[in-house]
């Protein structure tokens, strides 16, 4: 009877965890691998890859396997520059948008029970509507033409400041940015913060802590798990955005995903599109592995 | 002067009063306990000398200084939580630690002071652990230890001992007794348990629906209580309908529907002709056979309606021949038996003429 048990209790674990696992194989460890092995090949004359053998009508040409893709890559010191550039925006976007979004987190986390869940239906509203429509809204928002510019440079002209163009500008890659992944941040941070049991905040008041010593030695240590939470889901998809720069960016303010779009739909050297992608995925990993590492280390061994 | 003195405090949310024109003076170094069923004001009352709350009229005064406009954080009172509100993420040093670092204390002494208050509760290889890593009791002394450190003038405790299981809310009454008496701080301990009311004060006030019933020690709480209110919550009693026929220096006699003419002890304001009742402790009620005749003035007889086996003492639970019940506590002093009488059983149910208290319906 017992082993009959475990047998069942397997087969229900193989039943339930067997579809994601097939799944993830399918569509991340395969792709991975092609494009593992695509970035050790040669490009195609018209885009795709050169074959591995050479066909025999042709004697001497570009075939097998090569590293060129890397050495490219460490040729021009650009590209690595595009890279830190990403990671930057990366970074600030992150930055900025656990500005914004502990705030409110913290208010809709204390705010009446029938409130909240109005409040975090607000916050994922605007994804009722297509992204590309939103960020075009925000083309027209920061245009030369918008009221927001208009306003913005009389006053600067009243100080005797030159015009400035908002559109097509690193900060109105930054805007688009924090504009589209605040919710990300938001959702963890507010999961967390609801969970916290305020009688502590109140034991800290009694003990002699004032504001900001109860949001310091208190709020901030508990929420550190949705911090992290919040911080990967933010960093690691804006990294590969492009669609962003793409339309609110100027022809400088090109990011990773760019670059890599372009390797495939523009240039059509798809293995140097897969060594920039491969060193992408090697950088999030990294980055994730070592927020964890701290994240286990801030928060007292407790798992997050 | 005492130490805090509640004057006229009064709280009210919406139409409800929940602490209603209360004034109570606790000295220093008292252990102090506020008492009363849920709902009765007593957590209010703790949380305005807190600083949580604000009385809407009537003053609270620590050391003599008015406390309105002083927030919690300002006032040199702890409080230890019903649920310990330990800080999850510190360790038990670090928990105690805190309220020293709020305070601005030099490492060297925060050291000191925390080794010194883990050793105190007993807990001296406890200092790393975190609060997920103990047990009850533990947690509940890192939480009297942290109230403690840095010496307040006041410990408010919100019954502290509610979470914990019998047993172990014993030992650590004793070790709270010793604990306050050690360090010398002022208490200020609410709870709706009599039993721990009675152990652990040196003075009580019993508070029913935000009105201080009566403040007094232990022992007269229990013997002499105020009104029939403090009588029923503290302890066990059996009450009669009573009415006055004598009012002497020395004694009263009162007549009792239905069984006759009993003998209670004096009582200041006492007049012939007033009614209220007689209530009278189980412990203070003999029950015998109708065979042995009483040598006790107050004695009749009755009918053992039912009892309750608690192990130490049985308590019988009698009819009386007017309808009334009395419960009478008998010791298991003889080994291996567990009652006396059974069920239906005549008995004969006595009590001294100086025990029992009347009280009057209108107090």
């Amino acid at each position: 009877m017992i082993k009959d048990g475990t047998k069942e209790k397997q087969l229900a674990r193989l039943l339930v965890s067997g579809p994601p696992l097939l799944f993830l194989i399918v569509f991340f460890v395969a792709p991975s691998l092609i494009m593992i092995l695509t970035s050790f090949r040669f490009p195609g004359e018209f885009g795709g890859l050169a074959p591995v053998t050479p066909p025999s009508d042709k004697a001497i040409g570009e075939y097998g396997f090569t590293s060129d893709a890397y050495q490219f890559f460490f040729s021009d010191f650009i590209y690595t520059e595009i890279f830190l550039k990403s990671f930057a925006v990366a970074f600030g976007t992150t930055l900025i948008c656990l500005i914004l979004a502990y705030p409110l987190a913290v208010l809709i986390a204390r705010s009446r029970k029938h409130l909240r869940n109005l409040m975090v239906l607000l916050v994922i509203l605007p994804f009722a509507s297509n992204f590309l429509i939103r960020i075009y809204a925000w083309m027209i928002i920061l245009g030369p033409e918008s009221a927001l510019s208009h306003f913005l440079n009389t006053v600067l002209g009243a100080f005797g400041i030159a015009p400035v163009t908002l559109l097509f500008s690193p900060f109105a890659v930054l805007v688009g940015m924090v504009y589209v992944h605040l919710p990300f941040m938001v959702l963890p941070l507010y999961t967390n913060l609801e969970k916290h049991d305020l009688s502590l905040l109140d034991a800290a008041q009694d003990l002699g802590a004032n504001a900001w010593q109860r949001f310091w030695r208190v709020t901030w240590p508990l929420s550190l798990p949705g911090v992290f939470s919040g911080s990967a889901l933010v960093f690691i998809p804006v990294l590969g955005m492009f669609a962003v720069p793409d339309i609110l960016g100027g022809t400088g303010d090109i990011l990773i995903g760019n670059l890599i779009k372009d390797q495939f739909l523009g240039t059509r050297d798809w293995p140097f599109g897969s060594a920039l992608s491969i060193m992408l995925t090697m950088a999030v990993l990294s980055i994730a592995g070592l927020t964890t590492w701290f994240a286990r280390s801030a928060t007292g061994q407790r798992a997050i | 002067m005492a130490l805090l003195e509640i004057r006229n405090v009064t709280r009210r949310f919406g139409s409800y009063t929940a602490v209603d024109n209360v004034s109570i003076d606790v000295e220093a170094g008292e252990f102090f306990t506020l008492l009363g069923p849920s709902g009765c004001g007593k957590t209010t009352l703790l949380r305005m000398i807190a600083g949580f709350d604000l009385p809407d009229s009537g003053q609270i005064l620590l050391d003599g200084k008015d406390m309105v406009g002083i927030p919690p954080e300002k006032r040199p009172v702890h409080t230890v939580f019903q649920t310990y509100a330990l800080f999850p993420h510190m360790t038990v040093a670090d928990n105690i630690a805190f309220p020293l670092k709020m305070a601005g204390k030099a490492p060297q002494e925060i050291k000191k002071r925390v080794n010194e208050l883990l050793e105190r509760v007993h807990l001296p290889n406890f200092g790393n652990r975190f609060p997920h890593e103990l047990s009850g009791g533990q947690k509940q002394r890192v939480a009297f230890a942290r109230g403690l450190v840095n010496r307040p003038r006041l410990l408010l405790l919100d019954e502290p001992l509610g979470a914990l299981d019998a047993k172990l809310r014993e030992e650590m009454q004793i070790e709270l007794i010793n604990l306050q008496k050690e360090i010398g701080i002022t208490f200020i301990f609410v709870t709706h348990a009599q039993d721990e009311a009675l152990a652990l004060s040196h003075r009580i006030a019993v508070m029913n629906r935000g009105n201080v019933e009566q403040i007094d020690e232990p022992s007269k709480i229990y013997s002499a209580p105020r009104n029939h209110f403090v009588a029923d919550f503290i302890g066990k009693i059996s009450v009669m309908n009573a009415a006055v026929m004598e009012a002497a220096p020395s004694h009263l006699k009162l007549a009792i529907e239905g069984l006759g003419e009993v003998t209670a002890p004096a009582r200041e304001g006492v007049e012939v002709g007033d009614r209220g009742v007689l209530a009278i402790r189980p412990e203070q009620v003999r029950i015998s056979h109708p065979s042995n005749e009483s040598q006790l003035k107050n004695h009749f007889r009755g009918k053992v309606h039912d009892f309750l086996y608690v192990g130490d003492v049985t308590t019988y639970i009698v009819e009386l021949v007017n309808g009334a019940y009395i419960e009478a506590l008998l010791p298991n002093s003889a080994p291996g038996r567990a009652k006396f009488f059974e069920v239906d059983d005549e008995v004969t149910i006595s009590w001294r003429h100086d025990a029992g208290i009347f009280l009057n319906d209108h107090q």
